[in-house]
């Protein structure tokens, strides 16, 4: 029993041609990215952390202008001190100094404590996941900022101060190879010495699903101010010579040997620039 | 172009709006809607037919009707909606005697377009900001509707890989706001608070109704296979979408917030169901370009939707009332379809 199909008729207005909603205003209220950074609370942060980087740490670079004025590149930094202050230092410097957001990967622990998850997410922080670090480097051309010694970094005791762990799996090496750009070490003396290590907790690290609770210098002289309160300790910061991987990009995988060599080079760059800084270092507060 | 479609869910809200947009369609010579209840909306020439929620007639009805294009909406994605029973029976059985269906040896069906969900990524602190179609699940499903989703969806790419020359789409929305639809999001957004996680506030994609249809249509007649995010471009914060909606933030213990708000989901005020928590918390986000390199051009932004969304509850708010509800009678129908006193020509519908 074939229907006779009848003449097409008007379908709701709302289902077809529904306009964009009418208007000039933006419906958007708020800044936050794609990323959940939003420039405003940046700019905010800014002005809170300008009197700590530029009065407390007394933060100085040498050889800013390596760090690429325009394109993604990947900043690599060691990382120390227990709650580690390499990271918003060289945030703040960079994004003062070149006027360039910078987005620092970390691990994805932060997103699920409240507050601080959101916090960190609004002042671009982002978990540390390839195809983000992918997306933000090929696609956007922005600067990330990584510290392949992952926890591993901040939480090695005051022994021993200035020994780069391991860097990781190389990760950081092949994500740079698969975006291509360029990986940026930067070498920080004087975080060390910012919040000195002095023993761990692993069971309250254990009870509380904390990748690591230490007892630091800090704590022992102020109390639990010195949780959240670093030593003035004066932060030197040098940028190294960028290196870029002479391979074809948006691979796969790349050959594992080579992602390991050169991760041990730049280790191994890193240690040594960190070693030559030290060697002209006459005060760990004066520098 | 399929002359022969069916389209599932014909009682249901994607069903009833997908066929209204199919019936302008000329090309269309058979138009058939499946569904448990009868249809929420009217359908000028599209039949009608009532099965049981597993579909088990629908192979007959297939081959009956040479059925060459199936669109498969009835998934349920929301389940305050529907017990776990149901949701399973629905998307697993259901999508499962589909397939069986449409992949026998006689079957006349060349075509299945799929509606799925961003549920399906799911949402937790492990996932990428961004979801492709090729970017796995962090963790694996924990939630009934999630499970049922995947499960459905598995169940359809393996019918892709046996049936080769059959042109299979999946759709993966995003949160859906629209006038008429009622999901746990747009009833919360339209209290005066609404419910958020305290400490988090995660990014959301949205997707605004009417560009669900249009997707769906579009996959159909451009005869696209494979699967497609579909999902407004750009995403916003919780925080914010509440402020564009006149609603205020209602924060719960971010420790078994379920548990806080389940005196106030039981007096039917908001709907919480687990993936609406999850959600609260991580977000999600989905990467589009997929199916805007396809040719597609969505009508809303995210933040458009839920302006769009804002503007139709306002509206609501003031004059107070919803559009009049269609009843199905069925005599009704016979009627204006069958009988010789209605002149078709003229015969203009709803009056």
């Amino acid at each position: 029993m074939p229907l006779r199909p009848l003449e097409p008729a008007p379908v709701p207005e709302s289902v077809r041609h529904a306009d964009p909603p009418s208007g000039p205003e933006d419906p958007r209220r708020s800044d936050v990215d794609e990323w959940g950074r939003s420039e405003r609370v940046r700019s905010l942060a800014r002005r809170l952390y300008a009197p700590v980087y530029s009065k407390w740490f007394r933060a100085e670079w040498e050889h800013l202008e390596r760090v690429p004025p325009e394109g993604g590149a990947l900043l690599v930094g060691n990382h120390a001190g227990a709650v580690p202050s390499d990271a918003p230092v060289i945030m703040h410097g960079i994004e003062t100094e070149l006027g360039r957001p910078v987005y620092g990967l970390a691990d994805y622990f932060f997103r699920k404590v409240p507050v601080v998850g959101t916090l960190w997410s609004r002042a671009g922080g982002i978990p540390a996941r390839p195809d983000n670090a992918y997306r933000l480097l090929h696609d956007q051309h922005q600067l990330a900022l990584v510290f392949p010694e992952g926890v591993k970094g901040p939480s090695k005791p005051w022994a021993d101060r200035y020994q780069l762990r391991r860097f990781g799996r190389g990760g950081f090496v092949e994500l740079a190879m698969r975006a291509g750009v360029p990986v940026v070490p930067i070498a920080i003396v004087g975080s060390e010495e910012t919040m000195p290590v002095l023993w761990q907790l692993p069971q309250l690290a254990d009870l509380f699903g904390l990748p690591y609770v230490p007892v630091t210098a800090n704590m022992l002289l102020m109390g639990p101010l010195g949780i959240v309160v670093p030593f003035p300790a004066k932060l030197r910061l040098r940028v190294l010579e960028p290196i870029t991987f002479d391979v074809e990009p948006h691979r796969e995988r790349y050959q594992k040997s080579r992602v390991m060599e050169e991760s041990e080079r730049i280790r191994q760059s890193m240690q040594a620039a960190l070693y030559d800084m030290l060697g002209d270092r006459r005060s760990i507060w004066f520098g | 172009m399929g002359g022969r479609v069916l389209v599932t869910g014909a009682d249901t809200f994607w069903g009833g709006r997908m066929i209204q947009a199919l019936e302008a369609d000329a090309g269309i010579d058979v138009l058939l809607g499946l569904g448990t209840r009868a249809p929420m909306v009217a359908f000028e020439r599209a039949e009608f037919v009532r099965a049981d929620q597993t579909y088990s007639i629908l192979s007959r009805i297939v081959n009956a009707a040479r059925i060459d294009t199936v669109i498969h909406t009835f998934m349920l994605v929301d389940s305050t909606q529907a017990s776990a029973r149901t949701i399973h029976e629905v998307n697993v059985i259901g999508t499962m005697n589909l397939l069986a269906a449409a992949g026998a040896p006689c079957s006349s069906v060349r075509q299945l377009v799929v509606k799925s969900s961003g549920l399906v990524y799911g949402s937790t602190e492990m996932d990428p900001a961004t979801f492709t179609e090729e970017t796995p699940r962090a963790r694996s499903p924990r939630t009934d509707v999630e499970r049922s989703l995947v499960e459905a969806e598995g169940m359809v790419s393996d019918f892709a890989e046996e049936n080769p020359t059959s042109i299979v789409a999946v759709l993966r929305f995003a949160n859906v706001l629209g006038t008429g639809i009622v999901t746990s999001i747009s009833k919360n957004l339209a209290r005066p608070c609404c419910p958020s996680i305290f400490g988090y506030d995660p990014l959301l994609q949205f997707v605004e109704a009417g560009d669900v249809v249009r997707a769906l249509e579009y996959v159909m007649k451009r005869r696209l296979s494979g699967t497609f995010n579909v999902a407004g471009a750009g995403r916003l914060p919780w925080s914010e979408v509440a402020s564009i909606c006149g609603t205020r933030l209602l924060p719960l213990p971010p420790v078994r917030p379920a548990l806080a708000i389940a005196p106030l989901v039981r007096l039917g005020i908001y709907g919480f169901p687990p993936e609406l928590a999850a959600l609260l918390r991580f977000g999600r986000g989905m990467d589009t370009s997929r199916l805007v390199d396809a040719g597609f051009e969505y009508r809303y932004t995210s933040a458009g939707a839920v302006q769009a969304f804002a503007r139709s509850l306002r509206l609501h708010r003031s004059t107070g009332r919803r559009p009049s509800a269609y009843v199905y009678e069925h005599d009704v129908e016979q009627f204006f379809r069958h009988s010789p006193s209605v002149d078709r020509l003229v015969d203009t519908p709803d009056g």
